[in-house]
């Protein structure tokens, strides 16, 4: 045990490793915002609520099919991601020619259905989900105490935007997805399902929000506002990094967790709003965002 | 890129002037006879928020910009009349003014971070740090926190009129609501509105023009923040009452509801839409979360089908302006 800057290592690695918790489900709700904003040109709004619901499914398959968190890492995406599928068909295809603002504001539109089901369905309390088994305990580093779930969700965020980034910038389908981007019509007339890669991509963004949900129900209750608040910061994280690259959503996302972390250590009254603050230095320093090109 | 968002509400002006005047007659009669049909403190309520909308249009509709964070005018307003109200003593009158002025100092600040970046990110800075206000709201002494600022004081008007008589009140919220909706309409109708329009259809041919855009949206900004914070001003004295409710990002959706459903871009819409709206969170307030549901839906069946907004599509039945 020892202080650094006069915090205890404990409180100080403590609130680090928190706010790199932060900085997993961040990254990962930026990361598919990015994927989203990049094939579809609209913000999607609902994108907390469909967090909400990915932790819902895995709440609710636990109690009702008794499946584990395991099945329910895998699962709870898979259903979520149809869903969103279902809706870029249903809603969201219709929307193309017109201002993304429309976009913006249907996905809020579904953002208040979903979150009013479920507060109907669950009311506002929270439910509690259980750590899993096998990564119940934690270790100690000898400067700080590491739980193994944190450290697993850690490590699990790094790997699914790392695969993501690969994905997108490296193999050829994710190069079909940029051309698209680009120039849709052009990629159509070679032959490619155009359409259909836009609501694959859609379901793919949901269902990394989804899985975000999976992830965080054993560490915040999983309750239907959890998800309404969070993608609030997650835009200011948007705005701080720019959407026009995936590797700098994610490195946005953990640093900023980071920042966070600290400034409930050193100045816990900021520590709501210290993200919104940098937002409004980085609007006056560079206006098209750390990563961002300009529009 | 907005022109999506102007969904044609003046193209079939035969006679523009005519239509709108027999509209706001209309209008005017109905919030004269209005106190009588039916509970005098719903109709404060929605005229309230129609001001709110029509502030909130002057923006949205005729600039292009969809500010997310419109709530924090209203409710920092709102703050800063009942604080002065109830803790300063200040009369009524004295008390709006430092809402609106607090509202105004508050859009120059946000609105010149916010028209840095267009389109939806403007949507979401203005989001994101009217979320940062509300924490402040939370934590700040003077708000009072989850209790609010109760017990606001009405006051007399002028050291004359005595507020705390419902009729007596309602006629002020209707004379300061129809000040706020004719200077709306004078200011889009005149030579500086006009500018606005032009940003709102091409901002590149704008600036083409010579026009210095960023200082009329900025202007535009500052205008539409005023104004929404008169209508919050005004919300604190006849609820007397301040809360945290009137800061969330909830009330920048309702707002948003308000005008989408009334019409983007009509002179008439946002009234209507208001007192849609709200009639139906109270006549609705028994089902519970069953009114996010609707709004909701609404919300989706506005931008799927129906994007002119009820008043749109009227004036483009009758073929008139409104």
């Amino acid at each position: 045990m020892f202080e650094i800057f006069g915090i205890p290592s404990q409180a100080l690695f403590g609130q680090l490793l928190l706010g790199l918790i932060n900085g997993s489900f961040y990254a990962l709700l930026s990361l598919g915002l990015a994927v989203i904003f990049g094939m579809l040109n609209i913000i999607n709004f609902a994108h907390g609520a469909q967090y909400m619901m990915g932790a819902f499914a895995a709440y609710l398959l636990l109690q009702y099919l008794g499946l584990n968190y395991w099945g329910a890492l895998v699962i709870a995406p898979l259903v979520i991601g149809a869903i969103g599928i279902v809706i870029e068909r249903l809603f969201l295809q219709h929307l193309r020619k017109l201002d993304p603002l429309y976009g913006l504001l249907l996905t809020f539109g579904l953002a208040l259905v979903i979150e009013g089901l479920f507060r109907n369905a669950y009311g506002s309390s929270g439910q509690p989900y259980q750590v899993p088994p096998a990564l119940q305990g934690g270790r100690n580093l000898g400067f700080m105490f590491l739980p193994n779930y944190r450290a697993w969700v850690i490590a699990l965020s790094v790997v699914v935007c790392f695969a993501t980034w690969f994905a997108i910038e490296r193999t050829r389908l994710g190069s079909y997805l940029r051309a698209a981007t680009e120039n849709p019509v052009l990629v159509r007339a070679f032959g490619i399902n155009v359409p259909r890669m836009v609501a694959l991509t859609y379901g793919f963004g949901v269902a990394l929000a989804a899985l975000a949900g999976v992830m965080a129900a054993p560490i915040y209750n999983v309750s239907p506002q959890m998800g309404s608040d969070l993608i609030i910061v997650v835009f200011a994280v948007v705005v701080i990094g720019g959407m026009g690259s995936i590797m700098g959503a994610v490195l946005t996302g953990f640093a900023l967790g980071i920042v966070e972390g600290l400034t409930k250590v050193f100045y816990p009254e900021a520590s709501n709003t210290v993200i919104f603050v940098l937002m409004a230095i980085v609007l006056l320093i560079r206006p098209a965002g750390l990563f961002g090109r300009r529009a | 890129m907005a022109t999506a968002l102007d969904p044609a509400a003046n193209m079939y002006g035969r006679k523009p002037g005519r239509s709108l005047a027999v509209a706001f007659a209309v209008m005017v009669a109905l919030f004269a006879i209005g106190p009588f049909v039916t509970y005098p403190v719903f109709l404060m309520n929605a005229l309230c928020f129609s001001l709110f909308a029509c502030a909130f249009n002057l923006l949205i509709g005729y600039v292009g910009l969809a500010s997310f964070g419109h709530a924090l005018f209203f409710g920092w307003a709102s703050y800063v009349t009942a604080f002065t109200a109830k803790s300063w003593g200040l009369s009524p009158e004295l008390a709006i003014v430092a809402g609106m002025a607090a509202a105004a100092v508050l859009g120059v600040v946000v609105g010149s971070l916010a028209i840095r970046r267009q389109g939806i990110y403007f949507a979401m800075i203005t989001l994101a740090l009217s979320q940062m206000m509300y924490f402040f709201a939370l934590q700040a002494k003077f708000t009072g926190g989850e209790d609010g600022i109760q017990g606001v004081p009405r006051g007399r008007l002028f050291g004359m009129f005595d507020l705390s008589d419902e009729m007596t009140m309602y006629a002020f919220v209707v004379v300061v609501v129809l000040a706020g909706f004719l200077l709306i309409y004078r200011i889009i109708n005149s030579p500086f509105g006009e500018v606005l329009k032009a940003i709102r259809e091409n901002e590149q041919r704008a600036v083409s023009l010579g026009y210095a855009v960023d200082r009329y949206k900025l202007v535009a900004f500052v205008l539409s923040a005023t104004l929404s914070g008169l209508a919050g001003s005004l919300k604190a004295l006849v609820f007397q009452l301040a809360s945290l409710t009137d800061v969330h990002w909830t009330m920048s959706g309702d707002v948003l509801l308000m005008t989408l459903l009334g019409g983007l871009g009509t002179v008439f819409g946002p009234v209507v839409g208001a007192f849609v709206v709200v009639a139906m969170q109270t006549y609705l307030a028994p089902f519970g979360q069953w009114v996010l549901v609707i709004q909701g839906a609404v919300f989706v069946i506005c931008v799927l089908a129906f994007r002119r907004g009820i008043v749109g599509e009227i004036a483009r039945l009758l073929r008139v302006a409104l």
